[in-house]
């Protein structure tokens, strides 16, 4: 060996044909994956609440929104009043995650790093299918701490420049624990409160939602799932928190502002003084 | 070709000639600040093979010579860039640690590690909060490099390029007139052939101060031409 061997930078720096950066990691620095950092516990008790959340996706006619509570809890006791659950993946994609806060966040760091990454290297950006791939092997690879308790579970939401109408544009993707990839239609929702979620969204969701619409039924739905499950937050109206709400058009990602949240926030609240249970579906 | 021996001389300047000629046959890039940032121009036809790439947030990377052996050393950087940024942070990241590495790369290869030395020059680009902070590194074959102020010009005629360039050069160029110098530029180092270089026949790319976050912004075809053609 001589002083060339190290005065450049080791081979994994100079290999062809790859661009994803979490594969260079994991040749080069594999420490710094998430996942490698599992240690068996023997007889450890599993970490409690590891879904305590709940994060709503709906389709519109011109994209997706992802809107996100702000509770994160440890057992009994609230842990964060205004944890964010719900991030930019990159222009035209974000998501939302159910799962150990820690853990997730790291998750998600390194999943925008896989995007960004990917796009410097090849020059364009993943199909919307190779990026909810991409998240897949993440989740996939998260299964040994997953399964000491330390679960991530995401929701992935994005607008596809190759569908054929941005009515069509707008995509959900879900997880399970395994790395298990499922595409929804119109909405979807995870955490301990999706159910309550998903039941709320099932009477208010319409085909030929707006932009507006579907954040208006969010709200409802975030509501309506912060009603049933303490593991949820519902909207903290003195203190001004808030769920997280993310949309992507064509035009690509927004993140609503504080004072719009505020105002449609305030609005469902103020419509719920009468109707406790939110809008009524006819029955007939 | 003398079979005995060869001074160790003239072994480092064959391969400084080798690497030379490998750069100057080739079209040339300019680098230069403007009034938002840095401005990147090169004559490349190609719309596939780039000349000029972003590396991070704040660093941008141009190069002239051999396109394989840039383009290793470009993918390699972006690697760099990204794991510097993960395991720190975005703002850990520094064109100055870049141009270090590839110094040291190039080095290696020009005079122990390779065949033949890498026939490339390349320039790291990095924008600062305000201009004054803005850094231009050039780094040539051998792995010397520069810290340039104002503005860089690689490849063939960059001396000739060089000069018209510098003449009409200022920091706070305008976007469209200190494209339309660049382009004037080139086109004068041909001499008599005074040719007009058309949208289609550039690569022109910025780092935009104005930008939130990823400052690198490519300019398409359809941007650049009403920047040409105004006055």
């Amino acid at each position: 060996m001589d002083i060339s061997d190290r005065t450049t930078l080791p081979a994994a720096f100079f290999t062809a044909g790859n661009s994803s950066f979490s594969e260079f990691l994991a040749d080069h620095a594999p420490d710094l994956l998430p996942g490698k950092r599992a240690q068996p516990f023997p007889g450890s008790t599993p970490i409690e609440a590891p879904h305590g959340t709940t994060i709503v996706g709906v389709t519109h006619t011109s994209g997706v929104i992802l809107a996100g509570d702000r509770r994160a809890t440890m057992g009994n006791v609230i842990a964060q009043r205004d944890i964010e659950k719900v991030f930019q993946a990159d222009e035209f994609s974000v998501v939302g995650i159910a799962g150990t806060a820690g853990v997730a966040v790291e998750l998600v760091r390194l999943f925008q790093v896989e995007l960004e990454h990917y796009e410097k290297i090849e020059g364009i950006t993943l199909s919307l299918e190779g990026k909810a791939n991409r998240l897949s092997l993440l989740i996939r690879n998260n299964l040994p701490m997953a399964m000491q308790g330390l679960a991530v579970v995401p929701l992935f939401a994005g607008y596809d420049l190759e569908a054929d109408s941005p009515a069509t544009a707008g995509r959900i993707f879900s997880y399970d624990v395994t790395g298990g990839r499922y595409e929804e239609h119109s909405f979807h929702a995870v955490g301990s409160g999706s159910v309550f979620a998903r039941g709320s969204l099932k009477k208010l969701y319409r085909d030929d939602f707006g932009e507006a619409d579907a954040v208006l039924a969010c709200l409802h739905a975030l509501y309506d799932a912060a009603d049933e499950d303490s593991a949820t937050g519902g909207p903290d109206l003195t203190r001004r928190i808030y769920p997280v709400i993310m949309a992507i058009t064509a035009d690509g990602f927004r993140r609503l502002g504080d004072q719009e949240v505020a105002t449609t926030t305030e609005q469902v609240v103020a419509e719920r003084m009468n109707t406790p249970g939110g809008p009524n579906a006819p029955m007939r | 070709m003398p079979f005995g021996y060869v001074s160790p001389e003239q072994i480092m300047k064959d391969r400084a000639d080798y690497a030379r000629k490998g750069i100057a046959r080739g079209r040339a890039v300019l680098v230069m600040t403007y009034a938002d940032g840095i401005l990147f121009v090169a004559e490349n036809p190609s719309s596939a093979l780039h000349k000029i790439s972003e590396i991070y947030d704040r660093i941008a990377f141009a190069a002239v010579g051999k396109y394989n052996e840039f383009e290793n050393l470009r993918v390699a950087g972006v690697r760099m860039a990204d794991l510097r940024g993960y395991s720190y942070d975005r703002r850990d990241v520094t064109g100055r640690a870049l141009a270090n590495t590839y110094a040291q790369i190039l080095g290696t290869i020009f005079s122990s590690g390779a065949e033949k030395p890498f026939e490339v020059e390349i320039t790291v680009a990095e924008i600062g909060e305000t201009p004054a902070e803005d850094q231009l590194y050039r780094l040539t074959y051998d792995g010397s490099v520069a810290d340039e102020h104002g503005a860089v010009v690689m490849g063939g005629s960059a001396e000739t390029i060089g000069t018209a360039l510098r003449e009409g050069h200022r920091d706070d160029i305008p976007l469209g007139e200190g494209l339309r110098l660049a382009v004037a530029s080139i086109a004068a180092a041909d001499g008599e052939n005074d040719r007009t270089i058309s949208a289609s026949q550039l690569e022109v790319a910025v780092l935009d101060r104005t930008r939130p976050r990823r400052t690198f912004r490519r300019l398409a075809d359809a941007q650049l031409e009403p920047l040409l053609a105004a006055q």
